[in-house]
């Protein structure tokens, strides 16, 4: 709001009393904003400042009166305790892996979908239906009618390629949870780069096609410059949505064989519903949420980079 | 099942005869066909669950996989008999309650974030997607701690506040995202005319922005049915929801494939109805507006 700017110069620097800018206008423009923003700090902030607050605290719900004042104790623990570090690893790799593998595929489906053909949109829609899915549903169905050792449909597809009677889920628990982590998330990825093909400017492409160029070529010289911007989004996004990851876990394998496919949040959980620790598992989180912010700041910039203008430098 | 442009004239392997066109022609089958192959794949564990949920166990149990079998209605009978009503009652009182108050929050912020902004609009949408960001693991510990002190666990108006919560800076940004897209003429019109400003936005803005706010409602509807971590947390007999439901079912009837699916498939066909019907703006709202 820049009005004020321009008001004659008679006028004190004072706000104006009526109008734009003065203090009544400002009220008037803050209200409909206030109650969204009050219950969201209510209902989203302060429970992290009790988090930070307990997590200073040696406190176990089995344990009456135990609780107490332990400063930093808690964090020693969780930075000592390999358990934690082997979790983090498994977050790490869970994200990183769902997203890379998701990207590719989506990315893949994309393209195939960025041309006119008959059946189309049936196909999309097609495509799109594991996103929608029920997360619970979807682990559910991924442990027991896709991956079930005798009746399992994944191993009699490979059959022929003479796999036997694998348990995919005891075997390779945290890859088992990956497949299905994919298999729901590639339909993010395949509509934010498939709404990236549709934004190309079409002059430029025709510009490069009668210049002579081949598919290939305008697919690198032209596709891939445009598209950065809604993979790095789809990077983003996905490793904030991925990185709480906690349905597919808690349905397929229950963080184990041991912690062998256990995540921070799923760990986090167990210390706090199963262990009713709530120190440890308070300083976990406040662990967790400072690694997030370091991700979220990439993500924020990118968000806020891409509305401010399509084609920014 | 293969897409009827390649029955034309089988491609012969010669090319010389071939003009580009025509070459072009039967990449593009090849392509069509390539892309009908991976659609139906990749839906295939959904269209096998559906097919599951209408077997018997027997038909269910086999090796190979049966195809075709007599459909019968007693596996969603059993589950229905095993009482998914009172928690598919609950998911739904939650969903709703909770899209409903995410809107009536969210439209006038978004309202004062883009049409008729406050100073430090930046500041305050900068606010609302941080909150998205931070894992709700973190959170759980004190709202647990709160909530039974307060005497609020197993009530499903706990859930309805926090899905509200979770849905909230969604909205505020998506709603924002359509606002921006009302023509600016056509307020200063009705301002010219007279017009008050709840007069204008009744009559002016609301009809531009409402394919909007239903496309907000749905992902709304999308996350808050889905919703897993709080509800299992949360929530025991009384106010537990679908997703909770389908655990408890895991557990006790671990072995009954049918059955299995036919919950899943209950639980998860309203997600996917409003899903489909809102898939062009899915991306829009899960990309917080950012992807058009």
């Amino acid at each position: 709001m820049t009005v004020t700017a321009e008001r004659p110069a008679e006028l004190t620097p004072r706000r104006p009393d009526r109008g734009p800018g003065s203090r009544a206008d400002g009220w008037v423009r803050r209200a409909p904003l206030l109650p969204a923003l009050v219950f969201t700090i209510i209902v989203t902030q302060l429970p992290f400042l009790f988090t930070i607050y307990y997590s200073l605290q040696s406190w176990n719900l089995v344990r009456p009166g135990s609780r107490q004042f332990v400063g930093i104790d808690n964090y020693i623990l969780v930075f000592t305790d390999s358990q934690f570090r082997q979790v983090a690893l498994n977050t790490v790799l869970l994200t990183a892996g769902s997203v890379l593998f998701s990207l590719i595929l989506g990315l893949l489906f994309a393209l195939l979908l960025d041309r006119a053909f008959l059946g189309r949109g049936f196909i999309r829609t097609l495509l799109i239906t594991p996103f929608l899915i029920t997360p619970v549903a979807a682990a559910l169905l991924w442990k027991t009618v896709l991956f079930d050792p005798t009746y399992g449909l994944i191993n009699f597809v490979l059959s022929p390629f003479g796999v036997g009677a694998t348990d995919w889920i005891s075997t390779f628990p945290l890859t088992s949870v990956m497949v299905a982590l994919v298999w729901q998330w590639t339909p993010f990825m395949m509509l934010l780069i498939l709404a990236g093909l549709q934004s190309q400017p079409h002059d430029v492409l025709e510009a490069a096609r009668v210049d002579g160029a081949t598919s290939w070529g305008v697919f690198r010289e032209v596709t891939i410059p445009h598209l950065r911007r809604f993979i790095e989004l789809g990077i983003v996004l996905g490793a904030i949505y991925l990185i709480n990851t906690f349905d597919a876990i808690y349905m397929m394998t229950q963080g184990g064989p041991g912690t062998a496919s256990a995540n921070l949040p799923f760990y986090i959980y167990q210390r706090a519903f199963l262990g009713f620790d709530i120190g440890q598992s308070a300083a976990m989180g406040v662990v967790v949420v400072v690694a997030t912010i370091i991700v979220a700041t990439f993500a924020l910039r990118l968000i806020f980079r891409s509305f401010s203008g399509g084609e920014e430098t | 099942m293969a897409a009827p442009t390649t029955t034309e004239r089988p491609a012969t392997p010669s090319t010389q005869d071939l003009a580009p066109a025509r070459k072009g022609r039967v990449g593009a089958s090849l392509l069509t066909v390539l892309a009908w192959i991976v659609g139906i794949g990749f839906f295939f564990p959904i269209l096998w669950m559906v097919l599951t949920a209408f077997k018997q166990e027997a038909d269910a149990y086999t090796t190979p996989p049966k195809l075709f079998f007599t459909p019968t209605l007693d596996q969603f009978r059993a589950v229905f008999d095993a009482g998914i009503g009172p928690y598919l009652l609950n998911s739904l009182f939650a969903t709703v309650v909770s899209t409903i108050l995410v809107l009536v929050l969210a439209t006038p912020a978004a309202f004062a974030v883009s049409l008729r902004p406050v100073k430090k609009v930046q500041d305050v949408l900068f606010f609302f997607i941080s909150t998205k960001m931070l894992p709700v693991v973190a959170a759980i510990v004190p709202i647990y701690v709160v909530v039974n002190d307060i005497g609020m666990l197993d009530n499903i108006w706990t859930l309805i506040v926090l899905y509200t919560a979770m849905n909230l800076p969604i909205a505020v940004w998506m709603m924002r995202s359509f606002f921006q897209e009302v023509p600016k003429e056509l307020l200063e019109a009705a301002s010219m005319d007279g017009a008050s400003t709840a007069r204008s936005l009744r009559e002016v803005v609301l009809p531009v922005i409402s394919p909007g706010m239903a496309a907000t409602a749905l992902i709304c509807v999308i996350f808050a049915w889905n919703e897993f971590f709080f509800a299992v947390n949360l929530t025991a007999a009384r106010a537990a929801t679908v997703p909770v439901f389908l655990v408890g079912f895991i557990t006790s009837e671990g072995l009954y494939f049918a059955k299995l699916c036919a919950a899943a498939t209950l639980a998860a066909l309203p997600v996917v109805i409003a899903g489909w019907i809102a898939q062009n703006k899915l991306v829009q709202g899960l990309s917080f507006g950012a992807v058009k």
